[in-house]
């Protein structure tokens, strides 16, 4: 059996894709985090205080996590799911009552809801930490984008189904954008875009319609908050969790005593 | 004796002494941290809540809202967040114990020895993961995603709420038009979240946790995220019924259950009831005294505070003065929640500013 196992670990093909051996001593610790590309997201060493979970709460690296499995369940959910008024509830009802043991839908739906926890959590844990501090002020500011995004996220997906709750949800929450100042049609100064009687801002061009491409939570809705929800969002965020990693590293590492 | 502890419990649930409980909760646990960050008081806590929680149970209206399948994530917002806020206040404590009898904090202790990623970190990571995993996959497998009746736009359900971590926004609706409750204030919570490094500009508390070194900043932070956002999420959630009218954790949800209505303007209070005289039909004069109100509050408050505050905060040093106004700006915005809150609930004040010809009410 070992004799077997150190032919296969001697083969070029495990040398090629392998380029340590077991990761027990420092050197070979050294190499299996700076040789991986996901390990080398890490320092080969971290202050033993940063990595304590009553410090960090671990809650950034389970919001990352729980994108992931946002990622992987929705690409999944994607192959089932049409987004049109006539199709959108047909499908995800299909869902659930064609698939036995299905949980794609169970899994993408709580781990967004966890999500928008773990990444409160997490900005609470960064500020009680004093962690915003000089130098990472710029990635409390990278963080905040991505608070916002995540919580667009939830929102767009929650649209889909397409059923009362969906569809309500979105209508009290978007309902306020008819009241933006100036650019919605319910909103304090729009009456002042109006030339000769004739207003600039109505309820067929505000903000809120370009939201929801219509006056009502309608089929224009459902795929502008489709395409948002699967494609715009999800790469806005991939690029900037890719920036917040880079400089947690940048700025020395998770923050510590100076 | 259930009974009694049921009916306890919905009078002790109102908003307004819902806010004003909460608002204490914050200020005893903060001033007397020395014995809230106990072992004990956190696991008492935990105790009684869950011997609430199993009491309550039985009970089919709390139970019909708690079982609620998207209500479950609000039942866990409201355990970590108390078990976190407590766990980041103890380490605070002692480490300003700590340093109180001059040695470092534990971080500054544990922090000069360095680990290896592998394994030390890497297991932390995979043990994570996994345990995330399985308890996802239990959670899904136990409880099934609901879905509703097709859309209907003709139908409206009552009550219609916006998706939970938003209920803080919606519960200001009572309070601000959708100007200010939907638009105005989360523009006002992202730039302000943005600009907290550049406002807060004090060294000290950078990567441990502390109390004593960051009296301000931590209270203010207590204050914001549980009082204003997590509490609202909660009262939303659980506390607001039919026509978002208020219903105690046991009540019924009653459709007809109305409210009424009383609410007068400041133009009234002043023009009527004041000078007894008609309110002017003029919108710019019949405001003035909220127009003259508010000038007020945002503009000469802050020169008047601008001595006391610009020392106790910046060591009365000039060169921060533009952060001293901007954060005034934000945190009046922010203080203006309170006020109209508590006018309301005194002398059921409607608007301070109220110009709906333009949609302009404050
Ligand atoms: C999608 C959302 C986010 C992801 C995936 C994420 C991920 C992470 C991870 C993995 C870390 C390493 C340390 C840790 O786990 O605590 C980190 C650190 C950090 N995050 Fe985030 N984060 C997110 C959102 C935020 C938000 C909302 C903020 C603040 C408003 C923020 C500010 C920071 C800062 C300042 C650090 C450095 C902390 C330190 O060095 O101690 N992040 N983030």
């Amino acid at each position: 059996m070992n004799k077997l196992f150190d032919y296969i670990k001697n083969t070029q093909i495990w040398r090629s894709i392998m380029r340590h051996g077991y990761p027990d001593t420092p050197r070979n610790r050294t190499l299996a985090v700076l040789s991986n590309f996901f390990l080398h997201l890490h320092p080969v060493k971290v202050r033993r205080s940063g990595i304590q979970l009553s410090y960090t709460w671990c809650m950034g690296g389970l919001t990352f996590f729980l994108f992931l499995i946002e990622t992987i369940t929705g690409l999944l959910l994607m192959f089932y799911y049409r987004p049109t008024a006539e199709l959108a509830y047909q499908d995800i009802f299909a869902l659930r009552e064609n698939v036995p043991l299905g949980i794609m839908r169970e899994l993408h739906r709580w781990s967004a809801h966890l999500m928008v926890i773990t990444v409160w959590l997490h900005m609470y844990r960064v500020f009680l930490t004093g962690s915003y501090k000089p130098p990472r002020e710029f990635n409390w500011n990278v963080g905040v984008i991505l608070l916002v995004l995540t919580l667009l996220l939830s929102f767009t997906g929650y649209l889909l189904p397409w059923d009362q709750l969906a569809v309500w949800a979105i209508t009290v929450g978007t309902n306020m954008a008819r009241a933006t100042p100036v650019l919605g049609h319910e909103g304090p100064g729009a009456a002042l875009l109006s030339f000769g009687g004739l207003d600039f801002i109505h309820a067929g061009d505000d903000v809120r319609f370009g939201l929801l491409a219509g006056r009502f939570v309608g089929e224009g809705a459902l795929l502008r908050f489709y395409v948002l929800h699967c494609v715009g969002i999800p790469l806005a965020a991939a690029t900037l969790m890719a920036i917040h990693f880079w400089r947690v590293r940048k700025d020395g590492g998770i923050s510590g005593p100076l | 004796m259930g009974d009694l502890i049921k009916n306890a419990v919905d009078w002790a649930t109102s908003p307004t002494l819902y806010f004003l409980e909460f608002t204490l909760a914050i200020v005893l646990v903060l001033r007397f941290r020395a014995f809230f960050t106990k072992k004990i008081v956190i696991t008492g806590f935990f105790v009684l809540a869950t011997a609430f929680f199993v009491f309550a149970f039985g009970d089919p209206n709390f139970n019909r809202i708690v079982t609620k399948p998207d209500n479950i994530p609000i039942v866990i917002l409201l355990a970590t967040v108390v078990y976190f806020s407590w766990l980041a206040l103890r380490r605070g404590y002692v480490n300003d114990e700590r340093v109180k009898q001059g040695l470092p904090t534990v971080e500054a202790e544990m922090g000069k020895q360095k680990v290896f990623t592998w394994p030390d970190l890497v297991y932390i990571e995979l043990i994570c993961l996994v345990l995330f995993t399985a308890a996802l996959i239990v959670w899904s497998i136990k409880i099934q995603a609901p879905i509703e009746e097709p859309a209907a736009s003709a139908r409206t359900p009552n009550p219609s709420k916006a998706p939970w971590y938003f209920l803080g926004l919606q519960e200001l609706l009572v309070y601000f038009d959708p100007w200010i409750a939907g638009v105005l204030l989360p523009s006002f919570i992202i730039v302000g979240l943005c600009a907290i490094p550049y406002i807060d500009i004090n060294p000290k508390g950078n990567g441990y946790y502390t109390f004593d070194e960051r009296k301000f900043a931590i209270s203010f932070f207590w204050v914001g995220f549980l009082l204003f956002w997590v509490s609202f999420v909660i009262l939303g959630t659980f506390l607001r019924g039919p026509n978002w009218s208020f219903f105690g954790p046991f009540e019924y949800w009653d459709l007809h259950k109305l409210e009424p209505m009383v609410n007068v303007d400041l133009a009234t209070y002043f023009w009527t009831g004041l000078l007894g005289q008609p309110r002017p039909v003029e919108p710019l004069v019949r405001e003035l005294p909220g127009i003259l109100g508010l000038l007020a509050y945002f503009l000469v408050l802050p020169k008047v505070l601008e001595k006391a505050l610009m020392k106790a905060l910046f060591d009365g040093n000039r060169a921060h003065l533009i952060r001293y106004h901007v954060m005034m700006q934000l945190l009046l915005w922010f203080g203006l929640i309170p006020i109209k809150m508590l006018l309301r609930w005194t002398v059921n004040l409607k608007y301070i500013i109220g110009i709906p010809e333009w949609f302009f009410n404050v």
